[in-house]
């Protein structure tokens, strides 16, 4: 039978939940490096026993981690004295640094502040990228040991965007797994960027995207508050997107997008997942406003549209219906591959909430962890 | 041979169990000293100053004999009772997030 892993990343430290196929009893292990923030892990999908983390602090600064053996054990890639190592922490922007824009408006030199995303090839073992805040994206090709900017990402009028409250940051990257060399990266507040060789020239793709106060222009390339974008891999043209407002949908691989928010309650929100067997059915977590990060009416909903979008139900069964002001951010909700589809999502109240009938039902399989950054999830 | 306190996330991160024992190469300066932390721990570089500059990172001070030595040239010599075994070199990480 089939195992579920559950990566979890956390304000202060990650923690693995595993359960069997029937996803009904969970252990949890960790906290692993606790104390830490810890904003993303994910597995390999050619070698799930090898995950990757990215480990940080506001005091000591950006460490990416690997594990070999299904998270039991980790080790800095290349940290070992005899590997030479101390490159898989150095994360350096490629050639002149540049500027972006701020929030004054002035002109501000790129700074690596964490990474935010870590996103393993689909083709390579060893190939992994990661989204740096600033935004920029970072390539290995040894495994983590060492990284190297893919520069065409800033080049694509970088010296106009800029943070969102979050910060600036590379936070989704999507590889394409038809056409491997093409790559979709998001950023907060610049928007959806495409590259179709392999990381190294990128152009926006934000056409149909609106923000009427913030970005008055309609034809802006740029500057846009994308907070996430998924696709489902039979059908990689399509992608979705929760935007800062608005939840959006492309049928060109981003060429265009138009606006599938149809009923939903809010539509603010962080994160956005794709059904693994139907590519037509999609999850949010609606937000009330940007002011106020919680659920509308104080009741956890997960919605999902069947039909891709425009037309969303409410699933609750299961979740808090008063009194629950958590979030659920952008890198914390995921799918499984089982059948029926699995899917995840953590809270900002450290709330790990499953659902094994796709989304019909939903149980808490953690309750009091640290604030939830990150969920992502494997079938083993 | 200079004695080293190291914060605690820092030990954990490099499995160090106490205090480290650094032989610098030269003179025993702070530079020095973390030159010596980074040979034979490189996956702190980075983590107690910049890797390109190696400028201290904001929220990492420096201590010894009952002095901040964070504001300090990282190419001055320690204190006596630092560079004698005395006194251990703190690294800590600052007070700060409320």
């Amino acid at each position: 039978m089939s195992g579920i892993r559950l990566l979890v990343g956390t304000r202060k430290g990650a923690f693995i939940l595993r359960a069997d196929g029937l996803r009904k009893r969970w252990s949890v292990s960790g906290p692993h490096f606790a104390g830490w923030e810890i904003y993303h892990l994910k597995g390999s999908p050619l070698d799930p026993d090898r995950l990757y983390a990215s480990q940080t602090s506001n005091w000591f600064g950006q460490v990416i981690q690997r594990s070999d053996d299904g998270g039991r054990s980790w080790s800095p890639p290349g940290g070992r004295p005899e590997q030479g190592g101390g490159e898989s922490n150095r994360f350096v922007y490629a050639g002149e640094v540049g500027t972006h824009l701020w929030y004054d408006g002035t002109q501000r030199p790129w700074e690596f502040k964490r990474v935010w995303h870590l996103e393993p090839s689909l083709t390579d073992p060893d190939v992994l990228y990661a989204g740096t805040e600033d935004a920029a994206i970072f390539r290995s090709g040894d495994g983590g040991g060492s990284w190297q900017e893919l520069p065409g990402l800033r080049a694509a009028k970088g010296h106009l965007w800029q943070p969102g409250a979050g910060g600036m940051a590379v936070h989704t990257i999507l590889q394409d797994p038809r056409h491997p060399e093409r790559l979709f990266v998001a950023i907060s507040a610049a928007g959806v960027f495409r590259s179709d060789d392999a990381g190294t020239t990128w152009k926006p793709v934000n056409r149909g995207l609106v923000s009427r106060v913030e970005l008055p222009d309609p034809l802006a390339e740029v500057g846009h508050c994308v907070h996430r974008i998924a696709l489902h891999p039979s059908r990689p043209e399509v992608l979705f997107m929760q935007k800062h407002w608005d939840v959006m949908r492309s049928d060109n691989a981003g060429e265009s997008w138009r606006e599938v928010s149809g009923d939903l309650p809010s539509d603010f929100g962080f994160p956005i997942a794709v059904h693994a067997h139907e590519p037509d059915t999609v999850y949010v977590v609606p937000i009330k406003s940007d002011s106020e990060h919680y659920p509308v009416d104080g009741r956890l909903r997960v919605y999902r549209s069947r039909s891709g979008g425009d037309e969303w139900e409410a699933l609750t069964r299961g979740l808090p219906q008063r009194n629950c002001y958590v979030n659920v951010l952008r890198e914390a909700m995921a799918v499984d591959s089982l059948d029926p589809c699995g899917i995840y999502f953590g809270t900002t109240g450290g709330q790990v909430y499953a659902s094994a009938d796709g989304g019909d039902s939903w149980s808490a399989i953690a309750r009091h962890l640290p604030a939830v950054l990150s969920v992502e999830v494997q079938v083993i | 041979m200079i004695r080293v306190v190291l914060p605690y996330p820092l030990r954990e991160l490099a499995g160090i169990g106490g205090e480290l024992m650094i032989t610098p190469e030269g003179r025993a300066t702070l530079r020095s000293v973390l030159d010596a932390i980074e040979t034979s721990y490189p996956m702190l570089r980075g983590t107690i100053r910049d890797h390109v500059t190696c400028k201290r990172r904001p929220l990492v001070r420096f201590f010894a004999c009952g002095e901040d030595l964070s504001l300090q040239s990282s190419d001055d010599l320690l204190p006596g009772p630092v560079r004698d075994g005395q006194e251990p070199l703190l690294i800590i990480g600052a007070i700060a997030g409320g």
